[in-house]
């Protein structure tokens, strides 16, 4: 819980937010036009989407199913009747003069979202509810000095909106709200989370409260904010300045604001007297929408396994930490990626998953992640592949290599590309497990140095990795650890 | 005969006979045409002879082929709420004036698919907002039923409306037939007023896409012809699921037209005691017991049935069809076709679009939709609305338990003049005060000619049936079109 510090007290933030996420379809709602991101100005618009006289829309059977998917993975209510209604306001990209949406009776009904925190604590937050409605089309205000020009490629795009209780308390919870709500749809394949491209967007519902208080506070709804990073530093400035507000004795207006990215404050868009007059009433070129109860329960049977069953089976069966699973998790790549090195693995070393597994979970959390994250590149276009990853924990698992090799093995096939086993050939990296060579070479540091034996023998013990450092030393650091230990300190008893 | 006093099931049989050509047939109509235009009736938004000059040429060389479809060289007119690919489709509306669609309405391609010859795209009160074809940006249809010279008529007389031009050019032999839209009695009303068949077939039962949304909810294609077979051959085309309009209905079409002209003996028809409203016009109370006692030599047994909550269909109506077309006119905003008037802003360039672009009644409509809809007025209004409606389907539900059909009168007088009414909305929505109930239940209704006032105004009766059972609808009406023999026609003809 994040508590502000005020002058006159302590406060507590309350944060609700309300997603829109882009169905992942081929065509919108209610027509049959295109969907794909990024095709020129008005190339995916049908008859339906211009609103053109006449037209009517059809459901789009593949949008409800994903719809239903979705309420399944956040283990909600699903409505069997939900109805559409119509959202009446004017404006030029919106071409009907209203958005059609689901007002009153949505298709899913309240929900949960696990979050694990950094600290390994976890919160349930409580989904209010799931609809559907289209998306508008875009204003382009920059085109011309005098005229606005109109993009309808988006318009009757299918959006998911999705509504939390406010039951998150700081601008951290809601950024773990948002990663773990992005994980499950993206697990679902109901929409590809990417804000950048406006797929997933977010509005910040915020109030303050001193702590110890029940009520909630008068919020403001902060619009359109487009990373989780923005998300967070909206709430973190919004939260702040409500507090001035508070403190300096004024009171919060109830109204919509808009984060501005560049100078990173939030300022009014609207006030809730300014606020429009929706006019909803059910669309009645619509029928009311009715889902078969076995329909729905087919749905459930194809659910992938996600984030939460997925971190509690790589626990209990492979004995990871929690905190290695929840990263692997995370996203579903990541865990299947995961999953894909520890089979080659097992195949390569013909070990039980559970012998293998946390050898795997390091390498894969460890410098595989970071070196991924240096290339910028996806876990399929990058050149490290689960066979290369699995060549090289078993060559250390068989004693070929140590771990301080290994290191710098996975260094060399980052670099060049070559397998583990070319790389361990070529620089003569294999380690020397020839008891009678190491034990000749403790021999010759032992005679080299018999003063320091001495004194280890009269108690300084710190001089055993001295001598474990000579030998390694000579032998070009190819010596076995666990015999070189093993044979020194025979040799020094 | 004059070929334009044939019926359609009459012109098949001449076009398979070899007694006159699509052609012939096609260019006669298109004379009828030119002369409905010469007189001033102002039905036809946009004609296109061309169109149907090649449409009929076409029908000819199927036909020589052995070819021909069920209703291959028939030339009709379209209301100008389907959508026609390649010709000007305005819905009566200044804001669509230059809006030509790249798209045909699923209705109007299965007439096309199935031969028919379209003459132009008949006027209307925009979107369908009107009972008296005024509420029009391309002005006023005159009723052919106004004189002989109707345009130097003393009283220019309304056709009705909203399909006011396709009635005037079904009633004037100006078109063998015409499609309507009914949101509330647009095809029936317009029918009573102009001595046709008007049918408004049971919602879902033709697709809606294409057609020019007023309220979706109430919406349904609508047929007008001069009899009650030629409207079963028309429907039999136009009806049948559409998987791009949700609330179309997958069930079989059946073959309206083999219940024309079968008994109605012991058919149960119920009169609801309510549809006596304070003030009716008398001669329409009267001709509705002709009616009554039509039906009865027939063979059909009178049923004295209620529907209690008739009094709140019209209020009802005024709420949730007004809330719907506010939000479905809302897409002409100027901004991707249409009619645009700049402005500074963006709301100013909605402000004078939609100022410029709508008629009067068309601004009342969208700003009593947009009040009824708006936070605090909609549990009192727009949900209050809704399960009246819903009480209102039970008493119809109830009542066609009791009978199959119910006979009441489609229009509470005969045709008045163009500009009464005018300053009085309420008057004019008092219209369709007998034809509103059934858009809200979504039941089917049809409205046959069945005597003239004193006047010598046409009058017509509204047969109502079960959801759809559009087939006994059919059986009850060609047993009224059979002993009323309607056979006039209005002062002026082509």
């Amino acid at each position: 819980m994040a508590i502000i510090q005020g002058n006159t007290g302590k406060w507590e933030m309350v944060i609700g937010l309300e997603v829109h996420a882009q169905v992942i379809s081929n065509s919108k709602l209610f027509s049959g036009a295109a969907t794909e991101f990024g095709a020129a100005p008005n190339a995916q618009v049908s008859l339906v989407d211009a609103a053109f006289p006449g037209m009517l829309p059809v459901i789009n059977g593949k949008c409800i199913e994903q719809a239903v998917r979705t309420g399944l993975g956040l283990k909600a209510q699903i409505n069997l009747v939900s109805i559409f209604d119509r959202k009446n306001y004017f404006y030029a990209d919106l071409p009907a003069g209203y958005q059609i949406s689901q007002y009153k009776n949505p298709i899913v009904g309240s929900g949960q979202i696990l979050l694990d925190m950094a600290d390994g604590s976890s919160r349930i937050i409580g989904i209010t509810r799931l609809h559907l409605e289209q998306d508008a089309g875009k204003s382009m205000h920059d085109q011309s000095p005098n005229e606005t020009y109109v993009d309808l490629n988006r318009a009757g795009v299918a959006l998911m909106e999705i509504v939390s209780e406010p039951d998150m308390r700081s601008a951290e919870e809601a950024g773990a709200y948002l990663k773990k709500l992005r994980a499950i749809l993206r697990y679902l394949g109901t929409c590809d989370g990417n804000m950048e491209e406006g797929s997933m967007r977010c509005d910040v519902n915020l109030s303050m409260r001193r702590v110890g208080v029940k009520e909630y506070g008068t919020r403001c709804e902060i619009k359109n904010v487009n990373s989780i990073r923005f998300v967070q530093q909206a709430i973190e400035y919004e939260a702040q300045r409500q507090v001035e507000v508070l403190e300096s004795g004024g009171s919060i207006v109830q109204e919509t604001r808009l984060w501005d990215t560049s100078k990173g404050i939030t300022r009014s868009m609207r006030s809730k007297e300014e606020a429009h007059d929706y006019r909803y009433f059910p669309d009645p070129d619509l029928l009311p929408l009715k889902l078969d109860a076995q329909w729905v329960e087919d749905i459930k049977k194809t659910l992938p396994e996600l984030p939460d069953d997925k971190k509690a089976r790589f626990i209990s069966e492979f004995g990871l930490t929690p905190y290695n699973a929840s990263v692997l998790v995370a996203e579903k790549e990541n865990a299947d990626f995961y999953e894909t090195v520890l089979r080659e693995t097992q195949k390569a070393s013909g070990k039980a998953a559970k012998d293998v597994a946390t050898d795997v979970a390091n390498l894969v959390t460890g410098d595989y992640f970071g070196a991924l994250n240096l290339s910028g590149k996806t876990i399929a276009e990058f050149h490290i592949t689960a066979p290369m990853l699995a060549e090289l924990i078993k060559l250390k698992l068989d004693s070929t290599i140590s771990g301080r090799m290994a290191k710098d093995v996975f260094e060399a096939m980052v670099e060049s590309g070559k397998t583990p086993a070319q790389i361990v050939e070529e620089k003569g990296l294999r380690q020397v497990t020839d008891t009678g060579a190491i034990e000749k070479a403790i021999d010759e540091i032992l005679a080299a140095n018999a003063d320091k034996v001495a004194e280890y023998k009269s108690g300084k013990d710190k001089l055993f990795g001295f001598f474990v450092g000579q030998v390694m030393k000579t032998t070009g650091g190819k010596a076995n650890p666990a015999i070189l230990n093993e044979l020194l300190k025979k040799k020094l008893s | 005969m004059k070929l334009t006093d044939l019926s359609i099931t009459e012109a098949l049989i001449g076009l398979e006979a070899k007694k006159f050509s699509a052609a012939e047939l096609t260019d006669t109509y298109i004379k009828g045409v030119e002369k409905s235009e010469d007189a001033g009736l102002n039905i036809f938004i946009t004609r296109t002879p061309e169109i149907a000059r090649r449409q009929a040429k076409e029908s000819d060389a199927r036909r020589a082929a052995g070819k021909a479809g069920a209703l291959d060289g028939i030339p009709i007119a379209i209301k100008d709420l389907f959508c026609t690919k390649g010709t000007r489709t305005t819905a009566g509306s200044h804001i669509l004036t230059n809006f030509v669609p790249t798209y045909e309405s699923t209705v109007t391609q299965k007439l096309f698919d199935a031969g028919i010859v379209m003459l132009g795209k008949t006027n209307q009160d925009e979107f369908g907002f009107g009972t008296a074809n005024v509420n029009t940006a391309f002005g006023p249809v005159i009723s052919p039923w106004s004189g002989p010279d109707p345009a130097k008529a003393a009283r220019k007389l309304i056709p009705g409306g909203s399909s006011g031009g396709s009635a005037a050019a079904v009633a004037g032999r100006f078109a063998m037939a015409a499609t309507g839209t009914d949101t509330g009695g647009s095809s029936r009303q317009p029918a009573a007023m102009t001595g046709i068949v008007g049918m408004k077939p049971t919602y879902g039962r033709c697709s809606r896409w294409g057609i020019i949304a007023f309220a979706s909810s109430l919406d349904q294609a609508g047929v007008m012809t001069r009899t009650v077979a030629d409207t079963a051959l028309m429907l039999k085309v136009m009806a049948g699921f559409d998987p791009k309009d949700s609330t179309s209905v997958d069930k079989p079409v059946p073959d309206f037209l083999s219940a024309v002209g079968q008994s109605i003996k012991g058919m149960k028809i119920g009169i609801p005691r309510e549809y006596s409203i304070d003030g009716l016009n008398p001669e329409v109370n009267l001709l509705w017991d002709k009616g009554i006692a039509m039906m009865k030599s027939a063979g059909a047994e009178i049923i004295d049935i209620s529907l209690p909550h008739t009094k709140y269909a019209l209020p009802v109506y005024y709420i949730i069809a007004p809330a719907e077309a506010s939000s479905n006119l809302a897409r002409y905003d100027g901004v991707r076709y249409g009619v645009r008037v700049p402005g500074e802003n963006l709301s100013s360039m909605y402000e004078n679009t939609r100022g410029a672009g709508f008629t009067k009644e068309g601004r009342r409509r969208i700003l009593i939709g947009t009040y009824v809809l708006s936070a605090g007025y909609y549990d009192a209004y727009y949900l209050k609305a809704q399960k009246v409606r819903r009480l209102l389907r039970n008493d119809f539900d109830e009542a066609l338990k009791k009978c199959d059909v119910l006979l009441t009168p489609t229009a509470p007088s005969a045709a008045f003049a163009i500009g009464e009414k005018q300053d009085d909305p309420v008057q004019m929505y008092l219209e369709d005060v007998f034809t509103i109930s059934l858009n809200l239940v979504g039941l089917p209704g049809i409205s046959v000619p069945a005597g003239l006032a004193s006047n010598g105004l046409p009058l017509g009766l509204q047969l109502i049936g079960r959801a759809f059972d559009e087939t006994t609808l059919f059986k009850a009406a060609s047993a009224l079109e059979k002993a009323a023999g309607f056979n006039h026609k209005p002062p002026f003809t082509a």
